[in-house]
């Protein structure tokens, strides 16, 4: 068992037990979200240089060196004399700018944040209903457009997506968090055919890459598959349509999963529909958003028609945590 | 067994060009994938990747004592030799595929066999 030293008050943490689980079972107020080292709510910073090296994955080698760590992957292996992080490097003031219907159950919330500027197309932003309620919310706006643009599926049992999608408002304010994430578009090949598969509201960030790399004068084929398990659950057909028939090099799928048959629409799971048109995958980039369990499935039958790893980009969501 | 094999296979590089094609050799092979189908495939062709460079003879010291303890868990699951020659037979493969020659597979195959007793707890 270690010691944890937060705001003069001592906490005790369990051997095996992480930073975060320790002080919330103590009733302290530790914002998070998604408890497994990606969307960085939990960050915290420590007086000594004593952080287990795998509570630093993922954050900026700035933070690293400051001894800032994420509360929900540190098994600490001494004492620790900790402080959350700053919230105002955290929570940027946010305006809500648009707010349009997508389909039954996605919702297009628009934001302007002047304190966000950088950021790649893809990336994924935390949005905070108070200090210590936040979700991850992929950016499908691409930096030149006015504002911030997100896909807000409502869930049966979501209190964040619930409340954007019956109480948030034209010009509400909210806070977010700066961009995370490493999936995005890079122009480095521009040749490289790419290969964008998602579900439901995982044509967020696609919708974003896609943009980018069309902006970016990305010249080889750009295929995207977006499934659902019907017509009803599939949007922003129609502005893909015209983006396909804008690019030559851009074709777009939807694909429709309940086994009907509906023209102009793919019959078949959206990984399964791309394989069978794309068996061979040497050379191909691949980005997958979208239901955990088929970004797991797809990344291993893409990895399996020969993409290499590295080629392979994956929204890092656990849906279920939201 | 020579302290130059990882030299002449060509060094880190083909230790890049061999985990693509040796990981999804294995992850195809009906025998193993199971023990090697990791929620985390990047974590898990990391892996593959410093299995390879010892193998090749390259920069990296397991003791006896680290590859107990690294398989024990699969061991539990029901390793053993079969299993290890399945392994062996893919990198032997992967290597062909690669056009490595004959006698460095040789040499590697010699690795792979040091570590056997401790892979399978023996």
């Amino acid at each position: 068992m270690t010691q944890l030293y937060l705001n003069d008050v001592t906490y005790q943490c369990e051997a095996g037990e992480t930073v975060l689980d320790a002080l919330t079972r103590q009733g302290v107020a530790v914002p998070f979200s998604c408890r497994s080292g990606v969307c960085q709510s939990c960050m915290m910073q420590s007086a000594d240089a004593n952080v287990p090296s795998a509570a630093q994955h993922g954050l900026k080698s700035t933070l690293q060196a400051l001894n800032y760590f994420l509360a929900c992957s540190c098994q600490p292996e001494q004492d620790m004399t900790i402080t959350l992080a700053d919230s105002s490097e955290r929570m940027l003031p946010a305006t809500v700018t648009a707010i349009r219907q997508l389909n039954d159950e996605i919702l297009c919330v628009g934001l302007d944040c002047p304190s966000l500027k950088d950021y790649r197309a893809g990336q994924f932003i935390n949005l905070y209903r108070d200090e210590t309620f936040s979700r991850s919310y992929s950016l499908a706006s691409v930096p030149a457009d006015s504002y911030l643009r997100l896909h807000v599926r409502r869930l049966p049992d979501g209190r964040m997506s619930n409340w954007i999608h019956d109480e948030l408002k034209l010009g509400d304010s909210l806070h977010i968090s700066p961009p995370l994430g490493s999936c995005f578009y890079l122009p480095g090949d521009p040749e490289q055919p790419l290969l964008l598969i998602g579900t439901g509201s995982g044509l967020a960030p696609l919708m974003g890459i896609l943009r980018d790399a069309l902006s970016q004068q990305h010249g080889g084929a750009i295929h995207l598959y977006h499934g659902s398990r019907d017509v009803a659950g599939l949007y922003l057909v129609d502005e893909l349509r015209e983006l396909a028939s804008q690019h030559p090099n851009f074709h777009y799928a939807p694909c429709i999963s309940s086994g009907e048959t509906v023209p102009g629409y793919h019959a078949g799971r959206a990984v399964d529909v791309a394989l069978e048109a794309h068996p061979d995958l040497t050379g191909w980039r691949v980005y997958l958003c979208g239901n955990p369990n088929m970004v797991k499935a797809a990344r291993k039958k893409t990895y399996m028609a020969k993409a290499k790893i590295n080629d392979i980009y994956a929204d890092a969501f656990v849906a279920s945590s939201q | 067994m020579s302290n130059d094999l990882f030299e002449r296979l060509g060094g880190e590089a083909a230790v890049n060009a061999a985990v693509d094609v040796f990981y999804r050799r294995v992850l195809s092979d009906d025998r193993i994938s199971d023990f090697f189908d990791d929620v985390d495939m990047e974590r898990q062709a990391a892996k593959q990747k410093a299995f390879l460079t010892m193998a090749f003879g390259g920069p990296v010291h397991y003791s006896g004592a680290d590859m107990r303890k690294g398989h024990a868990h699969l061991v539990a699951r029901g390793l053993n030799d079969s299993h290890f020659d399945a392994v062996v037979e893919n990198l032997v493969a992967s290597l062909q595929e690669l056009n490595v020659p004959a006698e460095l597979i040789a040499e590697v195959g010699a690795v792979c066999e040091t570590t056997r007793n401790d892979v399978l707890g023996k």
